[in-house]
């Protein structure tokens, strides 16, 4: 068999060793960007496209939630936007509606996944079809998921494929999306049905990296499944758990194509109403660009706050 | 070359492809040609889309003859979709500056476009020289597009709201077509027998989502005599007994008759696919739904009629009334200015071309014979000529259209910010058509209170 070498990643032989870098200096600062230069010219591509794409839209909304445009002329208004966005009467509705669809996500879209890829990961046959079968919604573009969803599983009528299910199960019957009650549950079961073959199959990778034999040890021990999932799964997968939880989160808490799509909006009585979903009302229908913008940054502060807080609480658990 | 020094010109490479890419977005294009070679170019949106095959071909034909007619300007035509002002694409183009030299919008579109700092007072170009027509179009539709004495737009359609209803249905429902509910009460009762039709059919459809629940409540106030604002525009003015009684009917019809369908949140594409499909008994609308209807939504034009908007007790006393007109992007040159009042003269304002060159639209699946677009003043010669063509090319049957003509009801106009307040009413309106529990005194203070938030935060 023939032994191959990545170029570059070995030092070959006959060849110096590169010198070690010399304190202080413009010498040595100039030998370090030297020494880098590769490394730093591919990632001029990415740190252009985040500058420009990200970066600068991010400066761009946070100076334009401090200004007000008006006949083309722009000023500094203060902390306008913000009292005014806050005062607006659907501001509270679109938290407390987002604040309700990222707890339902939490508890049906987070935890169903853990358990379908345990299901999976126990399955000694078929497993990739499985989780062909589960990973296909997330090859669904989101819209179009969501308009099957709109008009044949959440149809108000008997017609409807969830309405006909129940009604053949002789269960009450419901309105879906046109139920101020049913809007969010039913937006949380249409997401979880689109995203969750991503999350299941990052846990059944975690799951695979657990040693067969804590299991066995732990089945010695006398523990049953819901033992094992407790004192061996849970905590050897921990770190995904977390890590997918806060993604997840921060994901949730953007709701916006589901109610675009399955609500046509606001829904019955607001109860669609998220709050990026109100970013969009302002900056697009209501001629408030500015107000947009200042909703959006106070979004960016709840999230990274909880970002911040939620990377803090889980370094300490390490 | 070494494996490492190919790694680094390839960086190299990149990084400066990158650069080249970025500068050739952000440099101002060769093809800048507005006074190029004597010739005067202007951009023009709302070029029909590919799949309007027929509406498509009209456009390019027009471009070509206008510019055959006036070889010193050249049009580059664009097109922004299938709906020309999709609210979220228009406000988009006008935050990024991309709208064209000459570009849609509607009616209500006139104060965004003045915040934007996109549009150009056109008030000195717009006479007789530029626009044949100029002094037949109505001069109400004029003040529209006018802020401070100064013009911004050219109107370009104009329509009214009526009642549309399909014939056939009523027919089934052994209800006299020629006879059309001329009171919401008869609607009612209409609705009630054709909805017993079964099949999903709904004897009555409204929207509830997408900023057309509040379009239309305004038009079933002005119905009732009532108005969306106070005339000085600083407060709402519908929380009252005629704003009751409009949700009060869509309750009675919803849930006291089950007359309206079950599905609900409906937007403009959702009530018109029902529609086309043969399951509205009767909606509100302009008399060019029945147009999309048939060209978007696979209907049939013989299948429907219009009549006047219902009152409450009697004849409306209102209808809503709306329309679009094309904006000039400020810091064009008079010449460009100019240029683009002909294209529109030629296209939108001259009867026998463009929209109204109805010896040609006569055997392509586009009505003609609609009593729309109310562009020219009542008595005006391009009226005479327009109603002159119209009659002697008409496609559709006139006679489905009488009554609605026969019968003028009182038109006003939308209120100022409109899709905001449309925005608001949405939820009023769902409210009713969604929860038989509704609370109508709570779901209209609260559509007045974030109204009332939505004009203060206009000062």
């Amino acid at each position: 068999m023939a032994i191959t070498t990545v170029p570059g990643t070995s030092r070959e032989p006959g060849r110096p060793a590169p010198p070690r870098l010399t304190r202080g200096g413009r010498s040595s600062l100039g030998r370090k960007v030297r020494d880098n230069l590769t490394g730093h010219a591919f990632l001029i591509g990415a740190v252009l496209c985040f500058a420009i794409f990200s970066w600068y839209p991010m400066i761009r909304g946070i100076v334009m939630s401090f200004q007000r445009t008006r006949r083309g002329e722009t000023t500094w208004v203060g902390w306008d936007n913000y009292l005014r966005i806050v005062d607006d009467p659907s501001f509270w509705t679109a938290w407390k509606n987002t604040l309700y669809f990222t707890v339902l996500a939490l508890v049906l879209g987070y935890l169903v996944p853990f358990f379908v890829a345990i299901v999976l990961n126990e399955f000694r046959h078929a497993k990739g079809y499985l989780r062909i079968l589960v990973y296909l919604p997330v090859m669904l573009p989101p819209a179009s998921a969501l308009f099957l969803f709109k008009y044949y599983a959440y149809d108000p009528s008997e017609a409807g494929l969830f309405n006909a299910v129940l009604k053949a199960l002789h269960l009450p019957t419901s309105e879906w999306m046109q139920s101020p009650e049913m809007t969010m549950p039913a937006m949380v079961i249409a997401s979880t049905w689109m995203n969750m073959g991503s999350a299941v199959l990052i846990y059944l990778a975690a799951l695979q990296n657990i040693p067969g034999e804590l299991y066995e040890a732990a089945e010695l021990d006398g523990a049953g499944i819901w033992r094992r999932i407790v004192n061996v799964t849970v905590p050897q997968t921990r770190l995904i758990l977390l890590l997918l939880a806060m993604l997840q989160i921060v994901a949730t808490m953007q709701l916006f194509i589901e109610p675009l799509i399955l609500a046509n909006g606001a829904g019955a009585e607001d109860s669609a109403t998220s709050v990026a979903y109100l970013i969009y009302q302002h900056g697009f229908f209501q001629n408030d660009l500015n107000g947009a913008a200042a909703l959006g940054v106070i979004m960016l502060v709840v999230l990274a706050g909880f970002s911040a807080v939620y990377a803090r609480l889980t370094s300490k658990q390490d | 070359m070494s494996v490492p020094q190919y790694r680094k010109a390839t960086a190299f490479a990149l990084a400066a492809g990158l650069g080249l890419s970025l500068a050739a977005c952000s440099t101002k294009g060769d093809d800048d040609n507005s006074n190029a070679g004597g010739k005067v170019t202007i951009t023009v949106d709302c070029q029909p889309v590919g799949s309007q095959k027929e509406l498509l071909q009209n456009w390019n034909d027009d471009v070509v003859e206008f510019q055959k007619q006036n070889p010193d300007i050249v049009i580059k035509s664009v097109s922004v979709g299938e709906q020309c002002n999709n609210p979220p694409d228009f406000t988009a183009r006008l935050a990024g500056g991309t709208v064209t030299d000459v570009f849609y919008g509607y009616m209500t579109d006139l104060a965004q476009v003045l915040d934007s700092g996109q549009a150009m007072d056109i008030t000195e170009f717009a006479n007789k020289d530029t626009v044949p027509t100029w002094d037949s179009v109505d001069p109400a539709l004029k003040e529209v597009f006018s802020d401070g004495g100064k013009l911004y737009a050219v109107p370009v359609k104009n329509y009214s709201m009526g009642l549309v209803y399909n014939k056939v249905l009523f027919q089934q429902a052994g209800l006299d077509v020629n006879n059309p509910p001329k009171t919401w009460t008869e609607v009612r009762d209409a609705a009630k027998k054709i909805s017993a039709l079964g099949n999903g059919i709904a004897g009555y459809a409204e929207y509830s989502a997408g900023n057309t629940g509040g379009w239309h409540f305004t038009s079933l106030l002005y119905s009732q005599g009532g108005q969306v604002l106070t005339p000085d525009g600083k407060k709402a003015d519908f929380n009252n007994p005629m704003g009751k009684q409009v949700l009060q009917n869509l309750k009675d019809m919803r849930y006291g008759d089950n007359s309206m369908g079950a599905r609900q949140l409906l937007q403009w594409g959702d009530l018109l696919t029902n529609a086309g499909a043969g399951k509205v008994g009767m909606f509100v609308g302009a008399p060019d739904s029945t147009q999309a209807i048939v060209s978007q939504f696979q209907g049939k034009f013989q299948d429907w009629a219009m009549a006047p908007l219902p009152g409450q007790g009697g004849p409306a006393k209102g209808t809503l009334g709306g329309g679009e007109g094309y904006f000039f992007k400020k810091g064009l040159t008079p010449e460009q200015v100019k240029a683009g009042l002909k294209w529109i003269a030629y296209q939108k304002l001259t009867p026998g071309k463009g929209q109204f060159d109805y010896v040609r639209a006569k055997p392509q699946n586009y009505p003609v014979g609609l009593p729309q677009p109310l562009l020219f003043a009542n008595g005006s010669e391009a009226q005479k000529q327009e109603l002159e063509l119209r009659k002697a090319n008409a496609n559709v049957d006139t006679a489905n259209f009488a009554i609605f003509e026969a019968t003028p009801v009182p038109i006003k106009g939308e209120p100022r910010n409109a899709q905001a307040i449309y925005a608001v009413l949405d939820g009023a309106m769902s409210g009713v058509l969604t929860n038989p529990n509704s609370n109508i005194d709570a779901l209209l203070k609260t559509a007045e209170d974030k109204v009332n938030q939505v004009l203060a935060a206009e000062k």
